[in-house]
């Protein structure tokens, strides 16, 4: 019983993560219709503006102590890798956008943007790893066998709370209302006197922001950062955000915390080998019975 | 004359690169280049018949070519190879088996893609992109998990059967076969989308439903048109294995998916000659980008500010290939080509050959 508990647990921090990558890209695929591939590499960028941050807080010009680093770096993280998110919209996607693109290219150019930032990232820093200072004094609580850091807490609840406040935006507020309205007919939108740019810019800045938030987390929980972190882990929550229904903010948030389940449980289980083969497989099959996932609406065409 | 001018010319060309490769006028990297333009143009040409030609998007194609890399190795290895025990053919043999091998991997790769085909069927755009990506993901983690083949340490060995052709008949028998089958499926893919039977594709591209009112069926065009696609992807990355002699799973994961993209994009969607031009000219400029003193050249202006940077030629070349991409994306959406085949960009052309 304690273990079925303590691998509950894992599962719910490694599904944080994914669940909280997969909302930014729900996020942008529900205003845009663009797989913004390069998400995954802005979570890489946040993980190392995170390391960057917190290395000149704690040193010697700033000097703070470890813990108010971590409530300082949170902001600044989020707000730098917002600041790249919206680089990117503004530099790569914006222009294709004016020219009225084919969808594709707009995704292609996201994916070589990806690779930019990775590459970029290898040259400019080389292939050594950084270790990522410790900024919370790790606290370790024990229930039997079952033992909880402090660490973990953290990152669920700040999973729990990022969709709370998204799901608030774009449910409760105008310009989730515009969010919508942009999602549902892009055209007569502008007739509104809705902002359409603006609108698209603030997306970016959330969905980065919470990616630049999973990287320092991400970069708390396993402190080795490397420049391809983000290509996996992104790979497979958008895998999980189309599971759970893309351009659905539940469908991201359950469709992330499955994924984990799956693979924790794999793992559990059978040799570590088989995680992606047996996670990939059941999500095939969801996709194979469900082609919109979870919560996706088909989407009908009129002829 | 008109009808047998292309024909006349590529015969001659195929023959005068072989013999520059026989007599020793090109080196062995120069060949190896050679060779992986022609499994790139493979590569290239069959990705674009879904991705270009039927307006699907899929970004997973290097599976099949892994599936096609070991499904023929294994073979090769067991009808020739010292690897998995004593061979089962005299090495005489290797000459007339040898495409059989190919064949045989292609035909695996195309029952493989069975499995993005099927999903094919009711799914749309984005969807299908996500299974292609987790059936490139399943390919690659399902023969690492297979510790006879190797698993995550790779299979080597396909070398014995190049050297048992070469034993029988001396000549540069890699290249001779990567010409024969880049050829082949130019004119596969060419025959296929110019028939009736293909032009039901090119419909799916345009409109799915009206396709479907049309009495196209959609189904069974989707399920051929994936097939001969990742069957041709399945020969190159046999002849991929056999041009390297050494395969590991991760040579074949989404970075090689994504370059196969990069590629059919390069050159235009649907457009075959494109593809062709394309592959050429990124396998070109690959290895060009490999050589540490042109990096250097160009990279002089930051090195002068920051003399102790000292930058890689494989990492930035990696930067460089995506930078011109987005830019192409940027100027000029339709890539090198557009949706135009060469004889519609220069008509007076068709003067001079015919392609069908």
């Amino acid at each position: 019983m304690d273990f079925i508990i303590q691998n509950i647990l894992n599962a719910l921090q490694w599904g944080s993560f994914y669940a909280l990558i997969a909302l930014g890209y729900t996020l942008v695929y529900g205003v845009l219709r663009l797989i913004n591939f390069a998400h995954g590499d802005i979570f890489m960028v946040g993980a190392y503006i995170a390391f960057f941050v917190a290395s000149f807080l704690l040193g010697p010009a700033i000097g703070l102590s470890p813990f108010l680093t971590f409530l300082v770096a949170v902001p600044l993280t989020m707000f730098l890798t917002a600041c790249v998110g919206v680089t990117l919209e503004r530099v790569a996607y914006r222009p294709l956008r004016r020219k009225g693109a084919h969808r594709l290219y707009v995704v292609i150019t996201a994916l070589m943007c990806g690779l930019i930032l990775e590459y970029s990232n290898l040259a400019v820093l080389g292939a050594s790893r950084l270790k990522f200072p410790e900024l919370v004094e790790k606290s370790i609580w024990h229930f039997g066998d079952v033992t909880i850091t402090n660490l973990k807490v953290i990152v669920i609840v700040t999973a729990i709370a990022v969709f709370a406040i998204l799901n608030f935006i774009v449910t409760k507020t105008k310009i989730g209302m515009a969010m919508r309205g942009i999602s549902y007919d892009k055209f007569a939108i502008p007739l509104m006197g809705i902002p359409i740019d603006a609108i698209i810019v603030f997306t970016f800045i959330l969905g980065s922001g919470f990616a630049g938030l999973a990287g320092l987390l991400f970069a708390m929980s396993y402190p080795v950062l490397e420049p391809f972190m983000g290509m996996i882990i992104g790979w497979k929550a958008f895998i999980a955000a189309v599971v759970g229904g893309i351009g659905d903010i539940r469908g991201a948030f359950y469709g992330g915390f499955l994924l984990g389940f799956i693979e924790v449980g794999v793992v559990t289980v059978f040799p570590s080998t088989y995680r992606d083969l047996f996670a990939f497989t059941i999500l095939l099959i969801i996709l194979w019975i469900k082609p919109t996932g979870l919560f996706g609406m088909p989407q009908s065409t009129k002829i | 004359m008109k009808k047998y001018s292309l024909n006349f010319v590529m015969v001659v060309s195929a023959l005068f690169l072989l013999s520059l490769a026989q007599f020793g006028i090109i080196s062995n990297y120069i060949q190896a280049v050679f060779m992986y333009v022609g499994i790139n143009i493979i590569m290239c040409t069959s990705l674009n018949l879904v991705n270009g030609n039927m307006g699907e998007f899929t970004c997973g194609h290097a599976a099949f070519m892994c599936v096609g890399a070991y499904a023929s190795s294994v073979l090769s290895v067991l009808c020739f190879g010292q690897t998995l025990g004593t061979p089962m053919l005299p090495p005489e043999m290797a000459i007339f088996i040898f495409p059989v091998i190919i064949f045989i991997g292609g035909l695996v790769a195309a029952l493989t893609s069975v499995l993005v085909a099927v999903p094919a069927f009711k799914t749309r755009d984005d969807y299908l992109a996500i299974i292609t990506i987790a059936v490139n993901y399943m390919v690659i983690s399902a023969i690492e998990n297979m510790n006879f083949i190797g698993g995550s340490r790779g299979f080597q060995g396909m070398k014995d059967t190049v050297w048992a052709m070469k034993d029988t008949l001396n000549g540069p028998w890699m290249l001779f076969w990567v010409i024969t089958f880049m050829v082949l499926t130019i004119w596969v893919i060419r025959r296929f989308i110019t028939s009736t039977y293909g032009k039901g594709v090119n419909a799916i591209c345009q409109d799915e439903t009206a396709a479907e009112i049309m009495s196209v069926n959609t189904n069974k065009i989707k399920l051929v048109n994936f097939m001969i696609s990742a069957g041709l992807a399945g020969c190159a990355g046999g002849l991929f294995a056999h041009v390297v002699g050494y395969v590991n799973p991760q040579s074949f994961n989404i970075l090689k998916s994504t370059e196969a993209m990069v590629m059919v994009y390069l050159g235009g969607m649907g457009s075959l000659s494109g593809a062709v031009i394309s592959a050429v000219v990124f396998t070109f400029l690959m290895e060009v980008l490999r050589s540490q003193s042109l990096i250097d050249f160009l990279m002089a202006p930051a090195t002068f500010v920051f003399p102790d940077w000292e930058p890689s030629a494989g990492v930035i070349k990696w930067v460089i290939i995506p930078l011109l991409l987005v830019l192409i994306m940027q100027f000029r959406p339709e890539g090198i080509m557009g949706n135009k085949e060469l004889s519609d960009v220069f008509p007076k052309l068709k003067k001079y050959y015919t392609f069908k």
